[in-house]
């Protein structure tokens, strides 16, 4: 997994680089006291569509689980790195094997910010440098939802990873450099509707962790903002879906939303590979929101491919 | 004599047609797999008028089509995984997983012909499993 071995990568430069001050720094920075008491209460039914929007089952549920065995997030799932594996842990309700204890705000800190409730960095593997644009009532929602999720017993594996990958305190620095909440692109005048797709695509869709090329340091390069990148995992290419040359600037809105609903690209391929899941979890959202994010790809300035 | 090199000549023509090219072969059978969903996939979301006769002859073209690609080692020799492909290498090392999902696919579309269809209801019933397949097998064996 090339993106994760840059992030691996770029964590560790930029550590010794770092130098003393660098436990101070890269201390964890959990949500302020004003995000969490947004919070508030959660309502289920909401949350369900935050849930799907956001792909959670995509890693946490078992590979290519539709349905009701989507719900059931037990973890294990492994991701293959040449540093090392990463694997899914088990965020079921279970109270000790799953995170059937946390709270709201363990959550959301976990979600926004990738600290652990004993105050841990989280690898970015987890996307939450998209999710960090999440709304806090979206994800007291999720909460919500997840608490009617079964319980699932058994504690995923451990990651596998050597020294120096296996140092979580040095992700601070990498967090330093890539988790923040700003806009991906400036958008002048844009229609609601193109908001609403930027707040999907940007935060819980996290559509730019596999359309979008890294930099050295494995942080998103903004300037090629969903212009294509290497697929994370094995070969081949994740498609650029920008305007631009080599994207998907003749296709229609209505061909955007139909690949979202159903997996069919204009020409009636059905899109694979690691884009299977996401339509999966895109057909559950409104006709309303598919039609935000075509509206928002449409919006977005082009770029050539960048692969 | 003659006409025994004639057939054996011909013979190995015609398999040497079949395999020359394993992996053109086998992205044209896909790329027709496509052209023919043009027809049914716009019918199936409401996109365009459902006319029995259009409908059961793209159902027999991708019948045939299907039937074109059932020897999986014809299509998907060693030494086809690399070069301008996107096929995965779980073809070769879930072989099994692999001939099971095309044996499944090719039942579902041997199934929609065998049910006829005469209405949109009918005809979308017998196609949604064939749309899930295609995209199912790319999941897991298609980069
Ligand atoms: C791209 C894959 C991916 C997606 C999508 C994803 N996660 Fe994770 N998640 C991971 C990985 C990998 C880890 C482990 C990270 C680590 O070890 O630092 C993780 C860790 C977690 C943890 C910490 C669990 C613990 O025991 O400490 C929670 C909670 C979590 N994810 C919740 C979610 C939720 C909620 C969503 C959807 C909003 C989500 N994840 C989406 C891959 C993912
Ligand atoms: C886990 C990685 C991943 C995520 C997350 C992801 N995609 Fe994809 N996407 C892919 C891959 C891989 C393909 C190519 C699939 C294929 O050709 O079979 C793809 C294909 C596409 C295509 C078709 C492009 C074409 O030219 O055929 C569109 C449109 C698209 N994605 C939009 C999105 C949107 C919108 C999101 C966020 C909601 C998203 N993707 C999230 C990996 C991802
Ligand atoms: C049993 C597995 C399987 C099933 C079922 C399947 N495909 Fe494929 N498809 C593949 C593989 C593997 C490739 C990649 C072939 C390659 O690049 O060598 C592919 C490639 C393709 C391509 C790209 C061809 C090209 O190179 O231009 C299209 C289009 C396509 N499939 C359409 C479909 C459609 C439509 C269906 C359903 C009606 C379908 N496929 C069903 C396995 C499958």
């Amino acid at each position: 997994m090339s993106v994760l071995a840059r992030i691996s990568g770029g964590v560790l430069l930029v550590a010794a680089i770092g130098g003393a001050a660098a436990w101070y720094l890269a201390a964890p920075s959990r949500l302020d006291a004003a995000t969490v008491a947004s919070l508030g209460n959660g309502d289920a039914t909401r949350g369900e569509q935050v849930f799907w929007a956001s792909g959670c089952a995509s890693c946490h549920a078992a590979p290519g689980a539709d349905a009701d065995a989507a719900l059931s997030l037990g973890g294990g799932e492994r991701f293959v790195t040449e540093f090392g594996v990463f694997v899914a842990p088990n965020i079921s309700q279970h109270p000790t094997d799953g995170i059937g204890s946390w709270s709201a705000e363990d959550l959301a800190n976990a979600v926004m910010r990738g600290v652990s409730p004993s105050g841990q960095h989280y690898y970015p593997a987890f996307p939450y440098a998209s999710y960090a644009r999440m709304k806090p009532q979206d994800v007291a929602d999720l909460y919500a939802f997840m608490k009617t999720l079964p319980e699932v017993e058994g504690k995923a594996p451990s990651n596998e990873l050597s020294f120096p990958f296996n140092q979580r305190w040095a992700l601070g620095f990498w967090k330093m450099l890539y988790l923040d909440d700003a806009p991906r692109v400036e958008l002048a005048n844009a229609s609601d509707e193109v908001l609403r797709g930027r707040y999907l695509v940007e935060g819980p869709g996290h559509c730019g962790e596999c359309h979008t090329p890294r930099g050295a340091l494995g942080g998103m390069d903004s300037s090629k903002w969903l212009a294509g990148a290497k697929a994370a995992e094995g070969e081949g290419n994740v498609p650029n879906i920008t305007t631009g040359e080599g994207g998907i600037g003749d296709w229609s809105k209505i061909e955007i939303v139909d690949l979202l609903e159903t997996g069919f690209t204009p020409e009636f391929d059905s899109v694979g590979g690691s884009m299977a899941p996401v339509i999966r979890n895109m057909a559950k959202l409104s006709p309303e929101d598919r039609e935000a994010i075509a509206a928002y790809l449409m919006a977005i300035p082009g770029h050539a491919s960048a692969n | 004599m003659r006409l025994f090199i004639f057939a054996t000549a011909a013979l190995t023509a015609l398999t040497m047609g079949a395999h020359a090219d394993p992996l053109a072969d086998r992205k044209a059978n896909m790329k027709e797999r496509g052209s023919l969903l043009r027809v049914l996939g716009p019918v199936a979301q409401g996109r365009a008028d459902f006319e029995t006769a259009t409908v059961l002859d793209a159902l027999e073209k991708l019948n045939a089509n299907a039937q074109a690609a059932i020897d999986v080692d014809a299509l998907y020799p060693e030494g086809t995984e690399s070069g301008d492909t996107k096929v995965k290498a779980t073809v070769w090392s879930d072989r099994d997983g692999f001939k099971k999902a095309n044996d499944d696919y090719t039942a579902k579309v041997a199934a929609a012909v065998e049910a006829q269809p005469q209405d949109l209801e009918s005809f979308k019933a017998a196609f949604a499993p064939i749309a899930a397949s295609c995209g199912g097998c790319h999941e897991v064996y298609r980069n």
